[in-house]
């Protein structure tokens, strides 16, 4: 948006537009999402539970209930307990706020020559990966700064179990890494083009299981149940939050859904085709940047309706989980990371590996062939430049190929 | 005037202004958890630094092994170490009148040094607003596997890598054994 | 020698000189918390500083945007900023796993009164 406006204004205020516009965007992204995911929460746990959940405020089923909760919560009264760290007790929420916010720089809603991203990086999964964990820091803090047993307690769990759990997440999210051959998110959803055969998750048996301990761990990442004793209600009070009241409770609240939400475009990204429907209608309707710039907008706003709808369906999937199974203790947590998550996940790191280097240039289990143009997104660049990338791959192979043959000429004695 | 400033220099001051400042505050403060926190800002501004520098992969990598992983360990430290509710160590004034001389001393040498060299002070804008940015991704992870891509003439880093590897490893089961639980002196003496 | 006039900061690309003092304020901070904390674990963040105030320096020697010429680092710094954070993850584990042995057997995690080998 920036170049765009620049021709118009000055640079200067061009970029300070596309920024602040970017910033609205995504902070009403997350915002109103809690919103939404409060509500549908509440109705979700009422279905399971057999009972209706909200249905007075704003008409039958109630889905103004969390404006209501919200305008309520602004209404109490902002207590710092007695013995607590003002400075560190104020900051916490902000700190976990502003975490899971900023791994949405990096989240692209939309694909293409024109990608929908606050903040084309380069490393862009490794970011959102960095960002997430550092959302624990707002966690500890609150803890310790309450001074109070229970939110001490609470917080140190909460701390070594998302500490852990960043260790088989971190190789989950290696393999479509490997699979599509770049660390930008923008190129490992492009290469997932096509129909829903293309789709990470159907690309080996590997990656079908990887896409499963995903799940895993990114619930227990989030701090979602089963894996949610740091908040369990029936345990430790509130947990790290017991001592806080009003918005500043909300903002816990607001960053735990927007973690939630970030974790679940993710995996869309990552695995189900982000901004790739299951059955490539823009392509048939020829919505794409080369027919004007209308259809082009048409077809990434249903790029980022697919990235977004699909991101809202693994929530639910979180919440479904959520109510139906029991909680999990303290040793079982951590013996689901050690002892299952990480092995499992290394193990199919490794399968995953063997087949990329065996089967190249395949989906959907090796069954189909994946257009050239498609596979070679993921060799050094980025998805609009394709004639580009094959010299730069070209390049980097023959150096690649002329260094490691250096030493092996040298054993020979040549 | 707006167009006169370089914005890359501006944040440049603004990260460095908020790198230095924290690490000062992580000097004075005497609250040892406030300490931490202080830090954990000072290297995500470092991270951001990097970020401007063009190491975006180092600057990722300082967010996540540093300031998530190292950080967070020394916070667990701090909250098993402080028996007594913000437990407080004060140094004696004639110690940082010293350590202040010093420091000072240290730093006017190595600003100065730093800025004798005229290759040093920077390049023209010019050239600067030509350069593309290059990704640097491939080529760190080609020279960790051994194949230096950016340069053949220069070496790979496949010996240090795997060095590192079994450093980390040794690491993780000696920290592991150090720290494990034993019994400590007073119970033994309850028995 | 060192002119340096101010109006010049903002208009000019920074170079290598300045992100070396920042590198070298940092390692000071650091190197004066290491010398004037009681707390072991201040020292620990000293150290943390000083490491962090070395990489910026290798960063800075390799980075494109900073100096152009023909003895610039290139890949190098970065790989080496790499290794060093690395290396200083896993040094911060051990110092820990020491301090926190010295707080079970001494239940005080003063380093003042680690003089038990004092001749």
């Amino acid at each position: 948006m920036a170049p765009f406006l620049s021709q118009y204004i000055w640079t200067w205020l061009a970029y300070t537009i596309a920024g602040v516009v970017h910033v609205a965007l995504i902070i009403n992204l997350v915002a109103v999402g809690a919103l939404i995911f409060i509500w549908l929460e509440r109705k979700i746990s009422g279905r399971i539970q057999d009972r209706l959940g909200p249905t007075r405020v704003g008409g039958k089923f109630g889905w103004l209930q969390t404006l209501a909760d919200g305008i309520k919560l602004l209404t109490k009264e902002d207590l710092t307990p007695a013995g607590a760290d003002h400075f560190l007790f104020k900051i916490a929420p902000y700190v976990s706020f502003c975490a899971s916010i900023a791994a949405f720089i990096a989240i692209p809603f939309a694909g293409g020559y024109y990608p929908w991203i606050a903040q084309h990086l380069n490393v862009g999964v490794f970011f959102v990966l960095a960002v997430l964990g550092l959302e624990v820091f707002g966690v500890i803090l609150a803890g310790y700064s309450s001074a109070s047993k229970w939110s001490l307690f609470g917080a140190m769990r909460e701390a070594a179990q998302v500490v852990s759990y960043e260790v088989p997440l971190g190789m989950c999210v290696v393999v479509p890494v490997l699979i599509a051959g770049s660390l930008d998110l923008v190129v490992i959803g492009d290469s997932q083009a096509g129909w829903f055969t293309n789709w990470l998750i159907f690309h080996d048996p590997f990656t079908f299981i990887i896409f499963w301990v995903y799940c895993t761990c990114a619930t227990a990442s989030v701090n979602r149940a089963p894996f949610d004793l740091a908040e369990a209600e029936s345990e430790l009070v509130a947990g790290f939050h017991t001592e806080y009241s009003g918005l500043r409770w909300s903002f816990f609240f607001m960053a735990e859904y927007g973690s939630m939400f970030s974790v679940s475009i993710l995996a869309s990204i990552l695995f189900l085709g982000g901004w790739h429907g299951p059955i490539p209608v823009t392509e048939f309707l020829g919505l794409s940047p080369e027919n004007g710039p209308v259809l082009g907008y048409l077809g990434q706003l249903i790029g980022a309706v697919n990235v977004i709808g699909k991101g809202v369906i693994a929530v639910c999937v979180m919440m479904w989980i959520r109510w139906t199974l029991p909680r999990l203790r303290i040793d079982q947590v951590m013996a689901t990371c050690l002892k299952y998550c990480t092995p499992i996940a290394a193990a199919m790191f490794l399968g995953a590996t063997i087949w990329q280097l065996q089967l190249p240039g395949k989906a959907f289990f090796g069954l189909k062939d994946v257009s050239p143009a498609v596979y070679a997104i993921g060799d050094g660049g980025s998805a609009a430049k394709p004639a580009d990338t094959e010299k730069i791959a070209d390049d980097q192979d023959r150096i690649a190929r002329s260094t490691l043959a250096a030493p092996k000429l040298a054993q020979k004695g040549l | 005037m707006m167009d006169a400033i370089y914005w890359p220099s501006f944040f440049f001051f603004l990260f460095s202004g908020l790198a230095c400042a924290f690490g000062i505050a992580v000097l004075l403060s005497s609250n040892i958890v406030r300490m931490a926190f202080y830090l954990v800002l000072s290297l995500g501004a470092t991270a951001g630094l990097m970020f401007l520098a063009g190491a975006e992969f180092v600057g990722a990598m300082q967010l996540l092994i540093y300031v998530g992983g190292t950080l967070v360990l020394l916070i667990f430290g701090v909250m098993l170490t402080s028996q007594e509710r913000f437990v407080v160590m004060k140094t004696w004034a004639g110690d940082w009148v010293k350590a202040f001389l010093a420091g000072g001393a240290l730093l006017f040498i190595l600003a100065y040094a730093a800025f004798s060299i005229p290759e040093w002070r920077g390049i023209e804008r010019a050239e600067a607003e030509a350069l593309v940015a290059q990704p640097s991704v491939t080529p760190i992870a080609m020279g960790l596997l051994g194949a230096r891509t950016d340069d053949p003439s220069r070496s790979g880093y496949l010996l240090p890598f795997e060095i590192v590897s079994v450093h980390l490893l040794v690491v993780l089961i000696g920290a592991a054994y150090l720290a494990r639980a034993k019994r400590s002196r007073s119970s033994i003496e309850k028995i | 020698m060192l002119n340096l006039p101010l109006a010049n900061m903002l208009t000019e690309p920074v170079g290598v000189a300045h992100y070396v003092t920042v590198g070298a304020i940092l390692f000071i901070c650091g190197a004066l918390c290491m010398a004037t904390k009681r707390n072991a674990l201040g020292v620990l963040m000293g150290i943390e500083l000083v490491l962090n105030g070395a990489n910026l320096n290798f960063i800075a020697f390799g980075s494109q945007y900073l100096r152009n010429d023909a003895h610039s680092l290139g890949l190098d710094g970065q790989l080496m900023a790499l290794f060093v954070i690395v290396l200083a993850a896993a040094e911060a584990a051990v110092a820990l796993a020491i301090a926190l042995n010295f707080y079970n057997n001494h239940d005080s995690i003063d380093v003042d009164r680690a003089d038990q080998l004092r001749g």
